[in-house]
């Protein structure tokens, strides 16, 4: 029976890998890729460690198996977040059938060339104001 | 068939596969960040290779650098969106 639910888990979790490289490959933008790693690999990973849990059965191996889940369920958005607004303000570009962006000419200097002076108040506002201040004075 | 022999020539082959896939990402990425997601997916897929040779040879002690390369993941994907913003900076 174990062995069931091993093979089970295990078939899912690389499925769900192998769709995320496929993915990763083959998307057209920095952020539909970066949409793919944290959710597809996530799960993947995640179907793989319970297969682990599943395998060994003592408690201690299980929480250990528990907690990385947790860990990657915990870091994932963070650290997709972090990399995406980063490379928004870089300007990274969008994918030209992008249908709308809600933060154009909130951020970037570039893009909105009426409303720069206010969105680059607003960079200074936002984005760790602390820094920019002691560097402008 | 038994639990090893799936796991060792279908299981491991389709991570290797992906990693291969991922490493392609890595390797022709227009930006640094298309670089760094590409990073951390490799590290991502090297947990699962991980957990699944620790069941292979049977033993969970592997469990415990998987936890460590999650903990290296992150910390890499966080230093490099500070670089990417600082860089920007200036």
């Amino acid at each position: 029976m174990t062995d069931y639910i091993i093979i089970f888990l295990a078939s899912f979790g690389a499925i769900f890998i192998l769709l995320a490289a496929v993915g990763i490959l083959r998307m057209p933008d920095l952020y539909l890729r970066i949409s793919v790693t944290t959710k597809a690999a996530t799960l993947g990973v995640g179907l793989i460690l319970l297969c682990v849990a599943a395998y060994f059965g003592e408690a201690s191996i299980t929480t250990r198996a528990l907690a990385i889940i947790f860990f990657l369920l915990l870091t994932a958005p963070v650290g997709a977040h972090l990399i995406g607004r980063a490379s928004y303000f870089v300007n990274t570009p969008l994918w030209k059938k992008s249908v709308m962006d809600d933060l154009k000419g909130k951020y970037s200097k570039t893009s909105e060339g009426s409303s720069s002076e206010e969105s680059d108040g607003k960079i200074t506002d936002v984005n760790h104001g602390d820094n920019t201040a002691k560097t402008k004075k | 068939m038994s639990v090893y022999d799936y796991l060792y020539f279908i299981i491991l082959p389709v991570l290797a596969l992906s990693a291969l896939l991922i490493f392609i990402r890595f390797l022709i990425g227009p930006s640094l960040s298309d670089r760094v997601v590409a990073l951390d997916l490799l590290i991502t897929t090297g947990i699962g290779m991980i957990a699944i040779y620790s069941i292979i040879t049977d033993q969970p002690t592997f469990l415990d650098i998987a936890m460590i390369l999650g903990l290296i993941a992150f910390l890499g994907t966080v230093a490099f969106a500070y670089y990417i913003e600082k860089k920007k900076r200036k």
